[in-house]
């Protein structure tokens, strides 16, 4: 009797597959050709964000550097000019690099950044075969341009760009 | 000790001296009291409002001016509004309270108003992160503003005060501490308040503008990030910056300074020096730094670093191993033993010229100091007791400068000597023209240049002056080598030695005499055993020369081309300069920002300085090749650290004996409090935490009277009618390599000069703003013409270290006159 008896759990076990097979959505995705989409507060790989007009937001205030727990950011700055314009205001960041072995995305360089220019994105896919390939340059981390007139550094008109912190509207925002 | 006086702060009663003001009563006590315009340093003017507190004083009886009593204590009367702590003088009995309702209200209302006009850029802000605004915010502001924020002036932000100042208008908070310190401790009232009301802001008042060389303090004490120094700018966040204490290396002062480094993507990711900051030596140089020790450091890290050792192949330098090039070097100074010359700067530490000195002595041969200025020997017999500071100088006190234009060749203790003066110090002048210190000084002695020692000498004769002198508590005697060559300032040393035994102002604390030298460590050199020499061509004629931390070549056509006929050269720089390239053995040496070592000031205090940044390329500690050096010529000096090589000397050198580097830092807490923790108070100066040195005893402390020797007295040159007398002067910001490579202070170095009275002027026929070509033994060259007339007719100043080639008092003949008119 016991060998009907398995045959019974047998059956009932493959009698689950085949329901999941024909009356269940598939979970998997096909990755990586399918990719599935991360949730809204989702902390990826950073990336340094522009304003509409293609100006940098960073000012390279060193916040985020002093903000990082891991010490994975590191932040140089120099002056602008109306000539050669990065960001608005006196100062951007001409070196900016993450080191992404260090970085336990906290998230806590978006927070200290006083002008929203950090932002811990969706990209997860990060790979690389040797130390130094993992410090990500400024041209690295940086979002694409729309526009080729968007390219910084830009020549604008003088004594428009004067405030490197935007002014909120909403103080409390 | 003045009057002490007990007050009571928040409830705890304290003993403090008379008269201070409240807000330093409280700091003594421990107790902060928030302050943006205070400053410990200069007066109280109570224009920011912030140290708002309630003060109560005994009631006094009317009618019998007694204390009135409750309860048998004296009655309080507190006065029915706020009072500022900085302008209110503490008196017996005093009650006050700062940290109540009312107090706190007061500062809170104080940092809202401030913050209506104040911009939100601190993340982009050079003081974010040291900023008294900020902190003081965080700790009594409001928390939330009741007033409208686009309301706030928006003003320009980027004005250039001069080339090394930058003010943002729309930081300022009107404390006025920069117009305060230019006018009080500097002494050069070059900045000013324009408007009134919310439109007042800092202008500068002087062309060039902001014509200072104490304008970088302005942006320690400035409380926001309104003031930045052109070179720090945008550099890097102050809380990224690593700090090590070092020692200025420009001027005989040795001002303490902290050097903050970083490392930089900039540099390829080395660490670099960032910005050179003041460090607190109340004995030294107090809470300041001149402009010339601020921004001067870049020639450490120039381009022209010397990298690797070099050996000359077929005419050409080509490089060696460090084995190769010191065998090369020791078998040249051994052959030529008896004609071995070590020729040495001030601009090395102790331990180096220690080692040198040894080597020369070993070798058989002579160790000499380039400088144009003698007399250390004198300086070590009657200098300066121990536990001097002109800081502690003033009324009763004396101080006579003579032969040196102190502003040019030591800002720092021109700054010390002249608030001597303000505190009351009988200030003498002695120079053959008008310097910028003569403003501040009783008397001025003019006299012709040549007759130096014959002005010091009538000082022992009766006269109003020399009495003042003779009676003054204490007395200090500040030489320097203007218009004189070495043999000619050792007689004025001499001469002034003898005034100072005279007269009983040697061997005691702030009695003495201190030697304006050309370098950092000349006092050292001397201590060591170094001497300089009057006829530098003739010693270095012919012989095997071992040349470090010197430029002879570029200096002086003559003595390039004296070693041009030596038999064998080596030099030992940290910089490429016209004697490397004449050199046979050329070895790299660090900078003093990247070793430890010791310099002795102009006040004979042995300072330590400590390695900030990594070695340039293969470059050692002096010290180190020069025991390499020694090793292949069979003597043994120690080479592996600069602390064994102190010891060493500490028991060779009877006035360093008992000293080593732990003694050098120990250190005791300083009034004003200034540095991290309270960087509101005192500017963002750094604290001393790594020494604060010790002041040798000179021999008349310790022997009580000292023979001091006589100098054959200089025949005064007198030049016939149709050439002049030129006379070589210092010049603060020359083209040395120490400060050329600066590119920031190129507009100050400026341009060569000859300067005239207008009758000599007239006679040559030539105009201010010409151009002038003299020539004169040693030297010469074409320069513009400067107007003087307060020199003597029939005299040219040339200065030092611009490239003319002047190390002594000269005739020279005038060569051609340019008509071409005004040149910029």
């Amino acid at each position: 009797m016991a060998v009907f008896d398995s045959f019974i759990e047998l059956s009932k076990g493959l009698g689950e597959t085949l329901r999941s097979f024909l009356f269940e959505k598939t979970v998997t995705y096909q990755y990586p050709e399918v990719k599935r989409e991360v949730r809204p507060r989702f902390r990826g790989r950073h990336v340094l964000k522009r304003y509409d007009n293609g100006l940098e937001k960073c000012i390279g205030c060193s916040l985020c550097a002093a903000a990082c727990p891991a010490d994975a950011i590191f932040v140089e700055a120099s002056e602008n000019t109306d000539e050669k314009r990065f960001s608005p205001g006196e100062r951007y960041a001409s070196t900016y690099e993450i080191n992404m072995l260090r970085c336990i995305y906290c998230g806590f360089c978006e927070d200290a950044c006083p002008t929203e220019a950090i932002v811990l994105g969706d990209n997860y896919e990060l790979s690389f075969t040797d130390r130094k390939s993992a410090i990500y340059p400024k041209e690295m981390l940086i979002e694409p341009v729309r526009t080729v007139e968007m390219i910084t550094p830009q020549k604008v008109e003088p004594g428009v760009f004067k405030r490197s912190v935007p002014e909120m509207k909403d103080p409390t925002d | 000790m003045s009057k002490q006086v007990s007050v009571t702060i928040d409830g705890i009663t304290v003993s403090v001296p008379d008269g201070i003001t409240v807000a330093d009563a409280a700091k003594m006590a421990g107790i902060d009291i928030p302050v943006f315009c205070h400053h410990p340093k200069l007066e109280p003017v109570g224009m920011c409002r912030m140290c708002l507190v309630e003060v109560g004083r005994p009631m006094l009886d009317r009618a019998t001016g007694q204390v009135v009593l409750e309860n048998g204590q004296p009655k309080i009367q507190f006065m029915p509004k706020l009072e500022t702590a900085c302008t209110n003088r503490v008196s017996e009995g005093m009650v006050v309270m700062t940290i109540s309702d009312k107090a706190k209200a007061g500062q809170k209302g104080t940092v809202e108003l401030l913050l209506t006009s104040h911009p939100l850029d601190c993340p982009v802000c050079d003081k974010g992160g040291e900023c008294p605004l900020q902190n003081l915010t965080m700790a009594h502001g409001p928390g939330k503003s009741r007033f409208n924020y686009d309301e706030k002036m928006h003003l320009e932000k980027m004005i250039p005060l001069g080339e090394l100042m930058w003010l943002d208008r729309e930081r300022c908070i009107q404390c006025a501490r920069c117009i305060r310190f230019q006018d009080e401790v500097a002494g050069e009232a070059v900045l000013g308040f324009d408007e009134r009301g919310r439109s007042t802001q800092i202008i500068s008042i002087s062309d060039p503008g902001f014509d200072s060389v104490f304008s970088g303090n302005t942006s320690d004490i400035c409380p926001v990030g309104a003031l930045t120094t052109a070179d720090f700018r945008f550099g890097a966040r102050p809380w990224e910056l690593k700090a090590e204490a070092s020692i200025c290396t420009q001027c005989p002062v040795g001002c303490n300074t902290t050097i903050n480094t970083r490392r930089e993507a900039k540099a390829g990711g080395d660490v670099v020096v960032k910005r050179i900051m003041p460090r607190q030596n109340e004995e030294v140089n107090e809470i300041w730094l001149c402009d010339k020790g601020r921004f001067g450091y870049h020639y450490t890290e120039s381009k022209k670093r010397l990298t690797r050792p070099m050996i000359r192949k077929d005419d050409k330098l080509a490089r060696a191993s460090w084995d190769a090039a010191t065998k090369l070097a020791a078998e040249k100074f051994s052959a030529d033993k008896k004609n071995f010359v070590v020729l040495a700067s001030g601009r090395l530490a102790n331990e180096d010229l220690f080692n040198l000195k040894s080597l020369a002595d070993h070798a058989g041969g002579t160790a000499l100091l380039y400088s144009d200025m003698g007399g250390g020997e004198l300086t070590q017999l009657v200098g300066v007791g121990a536990g001097t500071n002109i800081g502690n100088m003033g009324k009763g006190d004396a101080i006579l400068v003579v032969a040196s234009d102190l502003y040019e060749e030591a800002p720092i203790w021109w700054l010390r000597v002249k608030q001597a003066a303000d505190r009351g110090a009988t200030l003498i002048v002695a120079n053959p023209r008008e310097t910028k210190l003569d403003r501040f000084a009783k008397y001025a002695i003019r006299y012709s240049y040549g007759d130096e020692v014959k002005t010091i000498n009538d000082l022992s004769k009766k006269s109003k002056i020399s009495d003042e002198f003779a009676k003054a508590r204490n007395a200090i005697v500040l030489f320097g080598s203007e218009g004189l060559s070495v043999n000619s300032s050792t007689a004025v040393a001499s001469a002034c030695a003898s005034l100072l035994q005279e007269t009983g102002h040697v061997g005691r604390a702030n009695n003495g005499l201190i030697g304006v030298w050309q370098r950092a460590n000349d006092q050292g050199a001397f201590e060591i055993g170094f001497q300089p020499e009057e006829d530098l061509e003739k010693a270095l004629k012919g012989k095997s020369v071992y040349i470090v931390g010197a430029d002879p070549v570029g200096d002086s056509p003559a003595l390039a081309k004296a070693l041009n006929s030596a038999k064998f050269v080596a030099v030992q720089e940290i910089l490429e300069t016209a004697t490397t390239e004449i050199a046979d053995v050329v070895f790299p040496a660090q900078a003093y920002t990247e070793r430890e070592g010791t310099y002795v000031s102009g006040e004979r205090r042995v300072q330590r300085f400590h390695a900030a940044v990594p070695a340039t390329g293969d470059g050692k500690p002096d010290f180190a090749i020069t025991s390499m050096v020694a090793k292949q010529m069979g003597i043994i000096l120690e080479g592996s650290a600069a602390s064994v090589v102190f010891d060493i000397l500490s028991h060779s050198i009877d006035a360093f004996t008992e000293l080593n580097y732990a003694k050098l830092a120990e250190f005791h807490g300083q009034w004003p409090i200034v540095g991290r923790g309270d960087l509101y108070y005192g500017g963002t100066t750094y604290e001393n935490t790594q020494g604060l040195g010790v002041q040798l005893t000179p021999t008349a402390q310790t022997e009580g009277t000292v023979r001091i020797p006589k100098v054959r007295k200089e025949a005064v040159l007198r030049p016939r009618e149709k050439d002049l007398l030129a006379v070589p002067v210092n010049k603060l910001y020359d083209l040395g390599v120490m400060i050329a490579s600066t590119e920031l202070l190129e507009q100050r170095i400026g341009q060569a000069t000859f300067t005239l009275h207008s009758t000599t002027a007239k006679k040559l026929g030539v105009e201010a703003g010409q151009k002038l070509a003299l020539s004169f033994d040693g030297g010469g060259g074409e320069a513009i013409v400067k107007i003087d007339d307060t020199i003597s007719t029939g005299v040219v100043l040339v200065p030092r270290g611009m490239g003319l080639a002047i190390r002594e008092p000269v005739v020279a003949h005038v060569q051609t006159r340019s008509a071409a008119g005004k040149v910029k």
